[in-house]
């Protein structure tokens, strides 16, 4: 009864308002929430990856405890980042043609080939040349199934010499180089599929990709964060205190930068005044008043940046239960804005006409193949296949060598004691 | 594990296997240039692309909103329910309000059912009105297309003929085409999962016939020509050479190609 009333208020709402083009006037929008969900994993791919960098390339001694972890949540969104896209398309069973007949001047074939290279060279490969030794260690002292794995996953290089050994970690550093450009090349051109749609001046934007790597590296840093802090509790250990710390301030400073440049972005949109910024105006503050002004600006950037920045000064006077509770909360707050930010830049796109004299409006469905339900489940298989990772390649109970080759990660923190 | 398994024999086979696959793309592209060639398009056989390009012209102030060009469009090219090829727009221009010190008012724009059963009674009441027009709508046939250029698999692409065509047996649907067009003219056929267009009738065309909409239209508010085989006493380059005629959106440098007479300022 209560649902039918629902239905019959929201199906009377108006959903156009003043002039639409008749090919807009559709259900839903074209991209709906599944095309939120797509830039919103990729782009965690990108970010996770860069927090392992800070390890491998830069040598952030304090981080190597969530460098594995990072790189195999990196892997576990990017086995899902295509999902959304093809559970999206018209004909799936033609995915394919991106890659073997590709339109180079198509900024979603060119996503193909930069997806391909960042999976199967970049990540799959420095995760290989890390855990190669461990694989060896273990597939010797495992069995079973397991067993099994370690010694499928060593595809056949036993070699345990110390200048094997050294090769791989100098490999790893090298593949993390190349991973950077790679990462910031992922999310780049992710950011371009909107911004060089010039019909939509929501999209149409230079800023579009930078402000889509920025928001990656804000959110997969929060990813790692929370990860990391959610594995600890799981394992009823204490998390690194100095790991978390330095962890969180890269994430302000990260979160600084992404929203200076999203502030710019829209500086320069007023400032500029050009058609369509009444319509531009009235959808932001309007339409997208809940997801941008209250969730991505007020919740995903502002109580964060105040939590992490009076951290930033007060670190010493806070203690570390209290510390860990505000580092939580802001990643996840900073998870839900970007998510909020996708949201807003491909839903907020197509709220408008083109004729620029009128509105839509998106009613969300609850199941269906472009419904919340199926979205959500996007987002939570990384989850559950990043959990099936950390069962097999992080456990506590694997031996992992101590620190024979500098610069690479090893064990995580030695239980202490519960949160 | 065997010993003669070595670090590089295995590194070997795997760059062998990334080699092999990097190279795939470029055999199919080859492969897809050769079949770009002999590529189905409602073409007969004997039609030759290079031979002909065409244009369509609108004049606006010929157009008198009967929407019949909407339904032979519809009922030619059997375009679903609620998607459009073609439509007509009516807009309604107020006079400005005494004292105001504008030139004109409010602009009311409306397109009910995309003007295929033609248009009701005046949206503001007739003494307020200072102009009202029609405007036919359709794939502007761009020259540096937006929706082509953005295709991942080519499967719409530019005919040397001037059309602006979709192979629907090879889209994959993915909606970038249409988000990439700024006039609202590409649309997502929910019966063949792909996207879905204005095609100049190339079904008709490539016969010597001319497009539904432009076949129907009874105050010749569409006129449709070759330009590379004038007829005597050309329509079309007598329209072009006797009117101002303008562009949609020309500023987004996507080069449109149908040309309108009599457009104002209002019309996007």
């Amino acid at each position: 009864m209560n649902a039918s009333i629902l239905t019959n208020v929201v199906d009377s709402l108006p959903q156009f308002q003043g002039y639409v083009y008749p090919n807009e006037r559709t259900l839903h929008p074209l991209w709906s929430v599944l095309i939120v969900v797509y830039p919103y994993v990729t782009g965690l791919v990108a970010g996770a990856f860069i927090m392992a960098s800070l390890v491998r390339v830069f040598k952030v001694k304090t981080l190597e405890p969530i460098y594995r972890l990072a790189l195999l949540t990196a892997l576990a969104f990017m086995l899902c980042a295509t999902l959304p896209l093809l559970c999206h398309l018209g004909h799936p069973e033609r995915c394919f043609e991106i890659m073997m007949t590709p339109h180079f001047s198509s900024p979603m074939a060119m996503f193909g080939f930069v997806y391909a290279w960042y999976l199967m060279a970049v990540l799959l490969l420095e995760l290989w040349f890390d855990y190669r030794r461990d694989f060896v260690e273990w597939s010797n002292t495992q069995s079973g199934l397991r067993g099994l794995i370690y010694r499928a996953f060593t595809l056949g290089v036993t070699d345990l010499s110390e200048p094997a050994v050294r090769l791989d970690a100098r490999m790893g550093r090298i593949i993390s180089i190349v991973g950077i450009p790679s990462a910031f090349l992922l999310h780049g051109y992710v950011g371009f599929i909107f911004g060089s749609i010039k019909a939509n001046p929501w999209w149409g934007n230079v800023l579009m990709p930078i402000i889509f790597i920025l928001s990656a590296v804000v959110s997969g840093m929060a990813l790692c964060v929370f990860a990391y802090m959610f594995l600890c509790w799981a394992r009823r250990v204490t998390a690194d205190m100095r790991c978390l710390d330095l962890m969180t301030s890269f994430l302000f400073y990260a979160l600084v930068i992404d929203a200076t440049i999203e502030g710019l972005d829209w500086l320069h949109r007023l400032y500029s005044a050009e058609e369509g910024i009444d319509v531009l105006r009235f959808v932001a503050t309007s339409k997208l008043f809940y997801t941008l002004l209250l969730g991505q600006l007020c919740l995903g950037t502002l109580v964060p940046f105040l939590l992490l920045g009076s951290m930033q000064l007060f670190r010493r006077k806070v203690g570390d239960l209290n510390r860990r509770r505000v580092y939580f909360s802001s990643a996840a707050l900073i998870l839900a804005g970007v998510l909020a930010m996708r949201w807003n830049v491909v839903i907020g796109g197509q709220l408008f006409s083109k004729s620029l004299r009128g509105f839509m409006s998106y009613k969300m469905e609850f199941a269906g193949s472009e419904g919340w339900l199926l979205s959500a489940g996007l987002i939570a298989l990384p989850f559950v296949i990043l959990t099936v990772l950390i069962k097999y390649f992080l456990a506590q109970d694997l031996p992992t060598l101590e620190n024979v080759v500098p610069g690479a990660a090893r064990t995580q923190e030695p239980p202490e004691a519960p949160i | 594990m065997s010993e003669n398994v070595t670090r590089r024999g295995v590194l070997k086979t795997l760059a062998g296997i990334v080699g092999g696959i990097m190279a795939m793309p470029a055999a199919r592209t080859c492969k897809a240039a050769v079949q770009n060639g002999l590529a189905s398009s409602h073409a007969p056989p004997g039609y030759d692309p290079f031979q002909h390009k065409w244009l369509m012209a609108l004049d606006v102030d010929r157009c008198i909103g009967c929407g019949m060009c909407v339904e032979a469009c519809c009922q030619e090219n059997s375009v679903p329910e609620g998607h459009w090829r073609t439509w007509i727009e009516r807009y309604v221009i107020t006079k400005p309000k005494p004292g105001s010190g504008e030139t004109r008012g409010e602009t009311v724009v409306d397109s009910p059912d995309g003007g295929r059963k033609g248009f009701g009674a005046e949206l503001v009441p007739k003494e307020d009105i200072l102009k009202s027009f029609f405007v036919p709508k359709l794939c502007n046939l761009c020259e540096n297309s937006p929706c082509t250029q953005v295709c991942p698999v080519g499967a719409t692409f530019e005919a040397p003929d001037g059309a602006v065509l979709v192979d629907k047996n090879y889209c994959i649907g993915c909606g970038f085409c249409v988000q990439a067009c700024p006039y609202g003219c590409r649309f997502f056929n929910p019966e063949t999962r792909t996207a879905d267009k204005c095609n100049l009738c190339y079904h008709r065309i490539t016969k010597g016939l001319k497009p539904a909409c432009v076949e129907i239209c009874p105050s010749q508010a569409r006129i449709f020509g070759d330009l590379k085989n004038p007829v005597p006493d050309d329509p079309l380059q007598k329209f072009i050479s006797s009117n101002k005629v303008e562009a949609l959106k020309k500023f987004l440098g996507t080069g449109p190609r149908v040309a309108y007479a009599g457009l104002d300022e209002e019309v996007r």
